[in-house]
């Protein structure tokens, strides 16, 4: 559902922006592939491959190539233009822009488009032109990305042409590689193959790495081969650095959730020293304000979609926060200096609130959707990295960077600083205790709340959604020091990337009760965390 | 007998009870025709079965948390572990009876496609192993964890914390299929007990008498615990354990000793547990459950020793007819019972009871002792320290 929202979106997005700036520089190319359907002459045919390579457009080289190679058809019926298959006595058809299977048809109803010398030469001399010429630097590298995957020999002399008068540097070098790619499979010289080899040593993505490989196992000469295996062992070493950075970059990614979903805790726990066991009931009354949010904009204004992050935000923090600042007023400051009895309390508010919510939005998974700036992937170096998960890196540290600030530059930061050290003599010098305790919870719980609206983007938004974080968040505050927002920071973003490297050894839940267990014997040798807070009234 | 002066007479009266039970439930269960008033029917049974395990549960929390203040989040994976060693002697006495009709691999095991039976599952087609497990496994955790953990001074939430990442870890563990232990299903399908058909009244009356006298006896090894001197220990320990230390006492050894037997207590529950319900999953080690017992203990007053027996006993009945009423209402009045337990009632229902007959009986004295001297040393005699 969510995906095909997005999908829908983009499709929009498309047709009002993309389709009529096309339509402007030149008519459809799809619409000029389908002329080759229907009975014509070779000179026909020829025009339509002239008026293809004016298109400039590099999404036509598909239909190219397969009348090159004979693969282009039309269909008797409605003269409707296909790449086919030979499978049977059927042909398998695709399309002829997209490659998209569009299904099996008899024989007899497909004709194909007739070819000759002449036609293939003009094929070879437009796709050369076409896509390696085009004006736009983008266009070409696309063009070359596309030859490079495709390895054809025959596109050696135009990607030859090309080079010779390419001035970006960028695009020469993967033009460069894309000859190496098509020199490999080819039958020229061994020599030649061997310093290709080294091109796509350079290279070294997964897919040189396949072609190497192949290339390794069919060649006779030992020079190339010995080029090939020195090119393969820098591949591997390139796709193993790639692969750690990978981890490290999910490393980053689990610990800022963790990092969210701690933070509020390192208030209430760390600060204060209340154990709210309802404390990821907060994040998931976060997530549930996103939800209702996002529910009214598609009923009330579907226009301010992509805010919705933004109008939940403060939302979130506001609910959570009051939610938080009556159970401090109700329960907890009667429980002050009886943490067992703090916790068992916090608990019964967590499955109140978790039935409560269930009771209200049903026991199953709400939809919460992405907006347009959360979705998507794009690519660094040989690691994917997902749009969402990068905003919510940011935004942790941002809320970090903004809660430090509010404890360290702020009046009330200042008074929850001093009631902590010394309630007493903060009392004696004026300050509201009982007013400081209540900010102070209701900060932590909105700070949470926060926190429900970042992680409503990836995890599923159910009532359970607090109990798969509580564990997990008392940990990190545990581990990185109670009392301490850095030791917080550190903590969790040691335990996401501990977590995500010990997965590929050990699998996602043996991982993490390895971690488990070393955090427990982390206690152990540290009971007071990573960052222990040092002074008189640490014991106290 | 020295024990019964020390142990006073409600816990006499408490393990009388027990036993009673466990002879007249069974008797009313099979003996009474089903049409008599006093018939209890069979379903009923193993449901209170149920219960007085769970009581044995609640009282071993409560040796650890009443008296020496170690309030554990994690004795549901103690309770757990004493019912996948039952369980795992259970599933060997299925035999070629399984789905599958291997006469060695339990069904999940030849569903896996393994071969042979992994090495810890080895020995378990004995009896007296089996109960040596379920005593020893969750012993050995608790002397392990409580090792660690009492020799570095982790206490307070810290302690609670941990032992719930304990529990939490398990129930990830065991919910892997590789493990061994049936994974997300857990070991069910039993069929005999001691050669005994599981399902039978009979077979279900022996098993609530012996989870009745399991019951009685520890209740009478926890009065015989605390009322010692290491129970003094204990309590010492519980409210100034660094006074203890400074005395010359080692709490670590103190704490150890209690939690390593609480968890003993805790997995011969399970393992009595399991063939009443007649499944153990890995749901048992969920953190959700082990908070559950403390309440319990919680709600009749912990350190009191009946209490969360009568606490165990209370909940589980009311759980029982409320999740039969309004099963969405549950959650509300556990959640309830939490707050109100912490917040209005913090020394349990026992406790209370306790309480307030020590002040009436001080404020009596103290009456007496004025119209005895009008004026005088007409001091209160302090009741007797909580």
């Amino acid at each position: 559902m969510n995906r095909s929202i997005r999908w829908l979106l983009a499709g929009l997005a498309f047709v009002l922006f993309v389709a009529p700036a096309v339509a402007q520089q030149a008519a459809d190319p799809a619409a000029i592939v389908q002329k080759f359907g229907g009975k014509q002459s070779y000179d026909d045919t020829e025009a339509v491959i002239s008026e293809l390579a004016r298109t400039g457009d590099a999404n036509v080289a598909r239909a190219l190539r397969a009348l090159r190679d004979g693969d282009l058809y039309w269909r008797e019926s409605d003269e409707a233009v296909f790449i086919g298959k030979r499978k049977g006595d059927d042909y398998e058809i695709f399309d002829p822009m997209t490659g998209e299977a569009a299904g099996t048809v008899p024989r007899g109803e497909m004709q194909k488009v007739r070819v000759k010398n002449s036609i293939r030469n003009a094929v070879t001399t437009a796709l050369g032109s076409l896509t390696l010429g085009a004006d736009s630097a983008a266009q070409r590298m696309r063009a070359a990305e596309t030859l490079f995957s495709e390895a054809d020999p025959e596109m050696i002399e135009p990607l030859d042409a090309a080079i010779a008068s390419e001035e970006d540097a960028g695009v020469k070098a993967r033009m460069e590689e894309a000859r190496a790619s098509a020199v490999l499979v080819s039958d020229r010289p061994a020599e030649e193959k061997a310093a290709a080899a080294k091109i796509l040593a350079n290279r070294a993505d997964r897919e040189s790495l396949t072609m190497l490989t192949r290339f390794a196992g069919a060649t006779d000469d030992p020079v190339a081969k010995q080029a090939a295996e020195a090119a393969i062992v820098a591949i591997q070493n390139n796709i193993a650095f790639w692969n750690q950075m990978q981890n490290v970059w999910y490393g980053l990614s689990l610990g800022s959730v963790l990092l969210l979903a701690a933070i509020g805790l390192a208030i209430t726990f760390g600060v204060m020293g209340v154990i709210n066991m309802a404390h990821g009931e907060m994040v998931m009354i976060g997530a549930y304000t996103t939800y209702v949010v996002q529910e009214f904009i598609r009923t009330n204004a579907p226009g301010l979609f992509e805010y919705s992050l933004f109008i939940a935000l403060p939302l979130a923090f506001l609910v959570a926060g009051a939610v938080g600042l009556v159970m401090e007023r109700g329960l907890i400051r009667f429980l002050y200096g009886r943490p067992l009895e703090t916790l068992l309390a916090t608990f019964g508010v967590s499955l109140i609130l978790q039935q409560a919510v269930r009771t209200i939005f049903g026991p199953s998974n709400r939809e919460v959707g992405n907006p347009d700036f959360m979705s998507g992937a794009f690519d660094l170096g040989l690691m994917s990295v997902n749009w969402n998960r990068l905003w919510i890196i940011v935004f942790a540290l941002v809320v970090f960077a903004a809660l430090l600030a509010v404890l360290n530059k702020t009046p009330l930061g200042l008074q929850m600083r001093a009631v902590t050290q010394n309630r007493k003599m903060a009392a004696a010098m004026g300050i509201r205790t009982p007013w400081v305790d209540a900010m102070t919870f209701a900060l932590g719980s909105g700070i949470a709340g926060i926190a429900g609206v970042a992680l409503s983007q990836i995890d599923n938004v159910s009532p359970n959604l607090g109990q798969g974080y509580i564990i997990d968040s008392f940990m990190v505050v545990v581990f990185g020091g109670v009392g301490n927002l850095w030791g917080t920071l550190v903590g969790a973003m040691t335990l996401g990337i501990v977590n995500k490297f010990l997965e590929p050894f050990a699998g996602a839940v043996l991982g993490k009760i390895v971690v488990l267990v070393l955090i427990i014997l982390f206690i152990q040798k540290r009971p007071r965390g990573l960052f222990a807070q040092k002074g008189r009234f640490v014991e106290a | 007998m020295l024990l019964a002066r020390f142990l006073g007479p409600r816990v006499w009266i408490l393990v009388a009870v027990i036993l009673a039970a466990a002879i007249l439930v069974p008797l009313a269960n099979l003996a009474l025709p089903p049409d008599h008033a006093l018939h209890v029917p069979s379903y009923l049974v193993p449901l209170w079965g149920k219960y007085v395990c769970y009581a044995l549960l609640a009282l071993s929390l409560d040796l650890v948390w009443g008296y020496v203040g170690i309030l554990s989040l994690g004795h549901g994976a103690f309770f757990a572990l004493g019912g996948y060693a039952m369980g795992m002697y259970l599933m060997r006495q299925i035999g070629s009876r399984g789905v599958y009709g291997n006469p060695v691999l339990p069904d999940f095991m030849v569903f896996l496609n393994w071969k042979e039976l992994p090495w810890y599952w080895l020995g378990f087609d004995q009896f007296w192993f089996a109960c040596l497990m379920v005593v020893l496994v969750p012993g050995l955790l608790a002397f392990v964890f409580g090792f660690f953990a009492f020799r570095s001074r982790v206490t307070g939430v810290y302690l609670s914390i941990i032992t719930q990442a304990m529990t939490y870890a398990l129930l990830l563990a065991f919910f892997r299929n590789d493990m061994g232990f049936g994974g997300n299903n857990g070991l069910t399908d039993f069929k005999d007990i001691l050669g005994f058909p599981i399902q039978a009244a009979s077979t279900r009356a022996g098993l609530f008498a012996a989870s009745c006298i399991a019951l009685a006896i520890a209740v009478l090894l926890v009065g015989w615990i605390t009322r010692s001197k290491l129970g003094k220990l204990m309590i010492a320990v519980r409210d100034a354990e660094s006074r203890t230390r400074f005395i010359g006492w080692r709490p670590q050894y103190v704490k150890l000793f209690a939690f390593t037997v609480s968890g003993i207590m805790a997995g011969i529950a399970g393992a009595l547990y399991v063939p009443q319900v007649g499944i153990i999953n890995p749901g048992e080690f969920a953190p959700v459950n082990s908070i559950e017992v403390v309440v319990w203990a919680a709600v009749g007053g912990r350190g009191t020793l009946i209490g969360p027996v009568i606490g165990a006993l209370l909940v589980n009945y009311g759980k029982t007819v409320f999740t039969a009423a309004a099963p969405e209402f549950w959650l509300f009045m556990l959640g309830g019972l939490f707050v109100f337990v912490t917040l209005v009632l913090p020394r349990g229902i026992v406790g209370t009871i306790d309480h307030g007959w020590d002040a009436l009986r001080s404020i009596r004295r103290a009456k007496d002792a004025e119209k005895d001297e009008s004026g005088g040393d007409a001091q209160a005699v302090p009741g007797p320290a909580e």
